[in-house]
C-alpha cells in the first residue's frame, strides 16, 4: 500500500497474492498465537512509573514491512555515510574541534550541551570507534524518499524485537518464507560480538572478553540485555559484579576475577561511573572511566557519544555529513526549526497546529506535541511551555508519510510506520542489518509509534534480488 | 560463571523448593484441621513456626486459624516466605540468570509465575485449596523437570541443585524439630490417636506417607518415621539424602574448578556425621539438640558456599 | 631553582574498608617554566591500578586500598627544576577548548558578592593584566587568609561573603570573577616553597586567567604575586574538583582522619 489508495507497492505484490489465499480468521488466530508466544518467553518491557508487575507486551502485527532490494541498497548507502560522519564528528568534537573552528556549527550548541562530556576530551577510543551500535530512525514519504527522524548513537534498543519478530514469523508462516526470499537478520548477535571484539583495546585477551552491562532486571529493556548476552554467548553483568583489578575492569566469577576487554553497556553516561559522573549512581562501576582513559577497556558506545544524536545537533546533520565526508547527505533530514532562534520560535508558535514539537533532550515520545492531533487546549498549554523554555524545543513539519498495511478486524488497513535499522561499526567495516525494527502506529492516522505510547512492531523484510 | 549468576541459581532453586514445601505444609495442616478441629489452632501455630514466619505472622494476626494462616502462607507478599513472594523471587532470580538457563527452564519458571500469580490473585476458598496446592507443587516440579531434561551437567546445574538441597534439608529438619516431641518415646502418648495423626502430618508434609507404608509394612513407630526422614538415603527429602546430594554436587564443582574449598570440608563433615549414626544414637543424644545442630550446620554450609564462590561482592 | 618535594598523605579509618579508590593528581609534568627531574609515587596499604591523562592533561594515578585495611599512605616525592617566567604560562594548548574555561561550576558560581567586587574594580585600566592584578588585590583585601573556616566544599560566593578563607577560596573567587569579566580562567594546584621554612601546611592553590595577548597568566591571590620559580604546577581544572590532589570513594566505613606532611625545599 502506499497510503494514497493506489493499491500495494511493488515489493508487496507476492505477499498480497499469498494473503489473498489465506483464511482471514486463521490469520487473526495467528496474531493471538504470537502474543501467547511472546508472553511465555517473557518478551516484555517495563513501563516506567507503573507497578513493577506491569511488564507489558508490545503489540505485534503479522503483516511484514517489505522493502525492495533496490530501495534498501540506497538506504544502506545513506545510513553508512551518516554513521561514518557521526563517528568523525565525535572524534573531532573531543579533539581539535575543527568543525567549530570552521564555523559550520555554532559553539553554543556544544558548549552549553550536557551531552558533551569534558572527561572525553583528548580520549581516543580503541580502534577509533565511538558509535559501535547506531540505530537510525527512518521514515519514507514516497518512492526513494527517505527522511532520517533521529540518530540513536547512545544505546539504541529494539534489536531483540527485530530478531524475535522474525523468529515468530518463521515459526508461524514457514511456507511464506519458501515462497518469498527474505534477507536473513538472525546473524545479528554473531556480528555484534565480532564487531565489538574488533574494537578491543591493545593487550586484550584472544579472543577478547566481551560482556553486556545492564542496570538490572527492573530496567525497561532488561529482556533485550539478557537476550543479547545470551545470543552472543557472553556474560550479562551489573555494576556490582565489576571492580578495578590490576588496572582493568574485571568481573567477579565463582573462581575469581576475569578482566573484561569490551563492555557493551546499556546504562547511560551519567550512571556509568560514580567516581567520574553522578556520584550517587549505584548502577555504575567506580573507576571504569579511568580504566577507559588508560586504554584498558573498550566501552561501547563511547561515553559522550550522545552529543551526536542530540535533537539540536540533528538539525545540523546535513552540514556535518558534508563537512566530514565531502559529499552531500544521501538521506534527507526533516526540516527543523530550532526554537532557541527567535524567528523560528515565532514561526513555530504561529503554526503549532501543523507541527510536531519535541524536547531537545527528550526520548520515547514523551513531552512532545503532535499539532494536527492536538486539541486547542493542548496547543495552548504547550505554547506556554514553549515560551517558557524555547531552547528546550525543536519543531518539525508533519511529513506526508507513506503507510504500510496492518491486519485489523476488518482486514488490511494502512498505518504509519518508522524503521530503525541497526548499524554496527568497527575499525574495518560498517555492517547494517538488512531491515531493522519497524514500529507501527496502531491507531488510524496516528504518527506516534513509540511502544511506551501504544505503538506496535512488525517484522521487516528486505527482499533478496 | 559470574558470582552473581551462581547466587541467582542457588536462590532461584531455594525459592522454588520453598514454594513446594510451603504448599505441603499447608496441605498437612489443612488435613489435620479437617479431621481434628479441636487441635486445629495448635496445628496451624506449629505450621507457622515450621515455616519460620511466626514473628511476622503475629505482627499481623493474633490467632492461629485456617483462613489467615493459609492466606499468610500462600498469598501475603508482606510474608517474604509466602508462596507468592518466593515465586516472585524465584522468577526475579531466573530473569537475572536467564543467560544461564535453557529456554525450557526459563519458560517453565515464567509459566509457574504467571500461573500462580493468577491462581493466587484472590483469597483461596477452602474448597479450592487442595487443587491450588497441587498446582503449586506441580509448577515447581515442572521447573525441576525442565532442569533435569535440558540442562548441561555443569557448574550451572550444580549451583541449582545445591540451592535445592540446602533448602530442602532445612525444611525437613524444621518439620522434625517443631514436632520432635511427638516422636519421643513417651509413655503417655504411645499408641494414642493424637500421635498417629501427628505422625501422619509429619509424613504428609514431606510427601512420605506411601514411602513409609512400603518400608514399614504398615506399622507406624516414631523411631521408624525419624529414621526414614533423617537417615534413609532412599528417601529424597531425608536429611541423609539431601546432604549426600550436597556433597556430590559440591564435589562436581571442586572437580570442575580444580579446587576444594572450605565448604567442601563442611559438607563432608555433615555427611559423615549422618551416615555413621544409628537412629538410636540420635535419640540417645536428644533429638531436639541433634536437629538444632543440623539446622545450624546446614545454614553455615549455605553461607560458606556463598562466600567460597563469591556470590556477593 | 631546584626544588625537592616530599608530600605524604596518610589516611586512617576507624573500621576496615570494604573498597576504596582514589584518584591522585600529585605528579607534576615538565612544562613551561618547570622541568621534572625525578618523581615517584609510593603507596603503602594499597596499590596503584593505572594512570592516564585527563582533559586538562593532568597526570592521574588511580589507587585502590587493600580490602579490610584501616590505613593507607601515599608518598609523592621528586625534584623539579624551575625558572621564573613572571607568571606567564604561554599560549593555550591541549584539546580542552578555551571556551570550556568560561564554564561556571558550582564552586565558582558568581553571586551578588562576586558581581559587586567586579563592579567595584571599575574600567580604569591600561590593559587586561593590570585589571586582573587589581582583582587579585581586591580579593586578598576582602577575604583575609584564615585556615579552618572554610573547607573543600566551600563556594566562592560563600567565602567572599564570610570574608575569610584560604588559598583555595581565593582562587575560586578569582576564577568566578575573571569568568564574569569574560576571561577564561582555571584553578591550579601545586607546591610553593615558603622562604622561611621547609615544612608546609598543605599544598598550595592559585589561579590562571587567559588573556588573548599573553596566553595563560598565573595569579597567587593569597600571596599577592604572580607565580615565580618557587612554584611548581601540579594539576589544573575548572575548579578544585577537577584538580584535587586526592579524590575518590570509600565504602565500608565513614570516619577518616587525614594527615598531610609536606616539605618543599631547595
Amino acid at each position: 500500500m502506499n497510503g494514497n489508495g493506489e493499491g500495494p507497492r511493488e515489493p508487496y505484490c507476492e505477499y498480497c497474492r499469498w494473503f489473498a489465499g489465506e483464511d482471514p480468521a486463521r490469520l487473526r488466530k495467528k496474531t493471538q498465537e504470537a502474543e501467547t508466544f511472546f508472553r511465555r518467553t517473557g518478551i516484555t518491557f517495563n513501563v516506567y512509573g507503573q507497578e513493577e508487575a506491569a511488564e507489558r507486551l508490545i503489540p505485534f502485527d503479522i503483516v511484514p514491512h517489505i522493502i525492495s532490494d533496490r530501495e534498501w541498497a540506497r538506504l544502506a548507502r545513506g545510513i553508512e555515510q551518516r554513521v561514518r560522519a557521526i563517528n568523525a564528528f565525535l572524534h573531532d568534537i573531543y579533539h581539535r574541534q575543527e568543525i567549530l573552528l570552521a564555523g559550520r556549527i555554532p559553539v553554543d550548541l556544544i558548549s552549553n550541551n550536557e551531552a558533551w562530556l569534558p572527561q572525553m576530551v583528548g580520549v581516543s577510543p580503541p580502534g577509533g570507534i565511538y558509535t559501535h551500535i547506531v540505530g537510525v530512525d527512518i521514515v519514507r514519504t514516497g518512492e526513494n524518499e527517505f527522511f532520517v527522524l533521529e540518530d540513536n548513537a547512545r544505546t539504541p534498543s529494539g534489536v531483540s524485537y527485530m530478531l524475535e519478530n522474525r523468529e515468530t514469523m518463521l515459526h508461524m508462516f514457514p511456507g511464506l518464507f519458501s515462497r518469498i526470499k527474505v534477507r536473513e537478520v538472525s546473524d545479528y548477535p554473531k556480528k555484534l560480538r565480532r564487531s565489538l571484539a574488533a574494537c578491543a583495546p591493545a593487550g586484550a585477551a584472544d579472543p577478547p572478553v566481551v560482556a553486556v552491562l545492564t542496570p538490572g532486571i527492573h530496567n525497561s529493556a532488561y529482556f533485550e540485555h539478557s537476550f543479547l548476552a545470551d545470543q552472543m554467548g557472553v556474560e550479562l553483568v551489573e555494576g556490582h559484579d565489576l571492580s578495578v583489578v590490576e588496572g582493568r575492569i574485571a568481573m567477579r566469577t565463582t573462581q575469581g576475577f576475569t578482566p573484561i576487554d569490551v563492555l557493551y553497556r546499556r546504562i547511560d553516561d551519567d550512571y556509568l561511573d560514580p567516581l567520574c559522573f553522578n556520584p550517587d549512581s549505584m548502577l555504575g562501576v567506580p573507576g571504569i572511566m579511568d580504566a577507559y582513559r588508560a586504554g584498558n577497556i573498550t566501552i561501547a558506545n563511547a561515553p559522550g557519544a550522545g552529543i551526536s544524536d542530540d535533537k539540536a545537533i540533528y538539525s545540523y546533520m546535513p552540514e556535518i555529513v558534508e563537512f566530514y565526508t565531502g559529499e552531500k547527505a544521501i538521506l534527507s533530514n526533516v526540516p527543523t526549526w530550532r526554537c532557541s532562534d527567535a524567528d523560528a520560535l515565532a514561526y513555530v508558535l504561529e503554526h503549532l497546529g501543523e507541527l510536531v514539537v519535541k524536547e531537545v533532550h527528550g526520548s520515547g515520545g514523551y513531552g512532545m506535541l503532535v499539532g494536527p492531533a492536538a486539541s486547542k487546549k493542548e496547543i495552548a498549554a504547550f505554547a506556554a511551555k514553549l515560551k517558557a523554555r524555547p531552547a528546550n524545543y525543536i519543531a518539525q513539519p508533519t511529513l506526508a508519510l507513506s503507510t504500510v498495511p496492518i491486519l485489523t478486524r476488518s482486514g488490511l488497513a494502512p498505518r504509519h510506520v518508522d524503521l530503525r535499522p541497526f548499524v554496527l561499526a568497527s575499525p574495518s567495516r560498517i555492517d547494517i542489518t538488512p531491515g531493522g525494527l519497524t514500529r507501527v502506529a496502531l491507531k488510524a492516522g496516528s504518527l506516534v509509534v513509540n511502544s511506551s505510547q501504544g505503538g506496535g512492531t512488525k517484522d521487516t523484510w528486505v527482499l533478496e534480488e | 560463571m559470574l558470582g552473581k549468576t551462581a547466587r541467582g541459581l542457588f536462590w532461584m532453586f531455594r525459592y522454588l523448593e520453598r514454594s513446594e514445601n510451603t504448599a505441603r505444609l499447608v496441605d498437612a495442616g489443612f488435613r489435620i484441621a479437617l479431621t481434628r478441629s479441636a487441635a486445629a489452632s495448635d496445628e496451624w501455630s506449629s505450621i507457622v513456626t515450621t515455616a519460620g514466619v511466626r514473628e511476622a505472622y503475629l505482627e499481623k494476626h493474633s490467632q492461629f486459624a485456617a483462613a489467615p494462616v493459609i492466606d499468610f502462607l500462600l498469598r501475603d507478599r508482606s510474608n517474604s516466605s509466602s508462596v507468592m513472594s518466593v515465586v516472585d523471587a524465584a522468577r526475579a532470580n531466573a530473569r537475572m540468570v536467564r543467560t544461564a538457563l535453557t529456554r525450557e527452564v526459563w519458560e517453565a519458571t515464567n509459566e509457574c509465575w504467571i500461573t500462580l500469580k493468577d491462581l493466587l490473585a484472590r483469597q483461596v476458598a477452602e474448597t479450592d485449596l487442595p487443587d491450588v496446592l497441587a498446582v503449586i507443587r506441580r509448577q515447581s516440579a515442572l521447573v525441576r523437570g525442565a532442569l533435569h531434561g535440558t540442562m548441561l551437567r555443569n557448574d550451572i546445574y550444580d549451583f541449582a541443585r545445591i540451592g535445592t538441597f540446602v533448602e530442602r534439608a532445612d525444611n525437613t529438619a524444621r518439620i522434625l524439630d517443631v514436632k520432635y516431641y511427638v516422636l519421643l518415646p513417651s509413655v503417655s502418648h504411645v499408641g494414642s490417636s493424637l500421635d498417629n495423626v501427628q505422625w501422619e502430618t509429619i509424613l504428609r508434609s514431606v510427601s512420605a506417607q506411601r514411602a513409609y507404608r512400603w518400608i514399614s509394612g504398615g506399622t507406624a513407630s516414631p523411631m521408624g518415621i525419624a529414621e526414614l526422614l533423617i537417615l534413609d538415603r532412599r528417601m529424597p527429602r531425608s536429611l541423609a539424602f539431601c546432604t549426600a546430594q550436597l556433597r556430590e554436587n559440591l564435589a562436581f564443582l571442586a572437580d570442575d574448578y580444580g579446587a576444594a574449598l572450605p565448604c567442601h570440608d563442611l559438607a563432608e563433615g555433615i555427611y559423615r556425621d549422618l551416615i555413621d549414626r544409628s537412629i538410636e544414637s540420635i535419640f540417645d543424644s536428644r533429638l531436639h539438640d541433634f536437629l538444632g545442630e543440623f539446622i545450624r550446620r546446614n545454614n553455615e554450609l549455605g553461607a560458606r558456599i556463598e562466600h567460597d564462590y563469591r556470590f556477593y561482592g | 631553582m631546584r626544588l625537592r618535594i616530599t608530600h605524604r598523605t596518610e589516611y586512617a579509618y576507624d573500621g576496615p574498608l570494604a573498597y576504596a579508590l582514589q584518584e591522585l593528581r600529585l605528579r607534576p609534568k615538565s612544562s613551561h617554566g618547570q622541568n621534572v627531574i625525578s618523581w615517584s609515587t609510593t603507596v603503602d596499604g594499597g596499590s596503584k591500578e593505572l594512570e592516564f591523562h585527563d582533559q586538562h592533561n593532568n597526570h592521574v594515578e588511580l589507587i585502590s586500598f587493600n580490602p579490610g585495611g584501616r590505613a593507607i599512605s601515599v608518598l609523592s616525592a621528586g625534584e623539579v627544576e624551575t625558572s621564573d617566567t613572571a607568571g606567564l604560562f604561554g599560549r593555550h594548548g591541549g584539546y580542552a577548548p578555551l571556551w570550556y574555561f568560561n564554564r561556571i561550576t558550582d564552586r565558582t558560581r558568581p553571586g551578588p558578592h562576586t558581581r559587586k567586587i567586579v563592579k567595584a574594580l571599575g574600567q580604569e585600566f591600561a590593559d587586561d593584566i593590570s585589571r586582573l592584578h587589581a582583582l587579585s588585590a581586591a580579593i586578598a583585601r576582602q577575604v583575609s587568609y584564615l585556615p579552618g573556616v572554610t573547607d573543600a566544599t566551600t563556594l566562592a560566593e560563600e567565602a567572599l561573603e564570610a570574608g575569610k578563607g584560604v588559598c583555595q577560596d581565593h582562587a575560586h573567587i578569582f576564577i568566578a570573577a575573571a569568568r564574569l569579566m569574560g576571561f577564561p580562567a582555571r584553578y591550579v594546584s601545586g607546591y610553593l616553597m615558603m622562604d622561611d621554612r621547609p615544612e608546609q601546611e598543605a599544598s598550595h592553590a592559585w589561579a590562571e586567567a587567559h588573556i588573548d595577548a599573553l596566553g595563560w597568566v598565573g595569579f597567587d591571590i593569597s600571596n599577592g604575586i604572580s607565580p615565580d620559580e618557587r612554584y611548581v604546577r601540579v594539576a589544573t581544572g575548572l575548579d578544585y574538583g577537577e584538580a584535587a590532589p586526592v579524590s575518590g570513594i570509600t565504602r565500608g566505613t565513614n570516619a577518616e582522619s587525614m594527615i598531610v606532611t609536606l616539605q618543599v625545599q631547595q
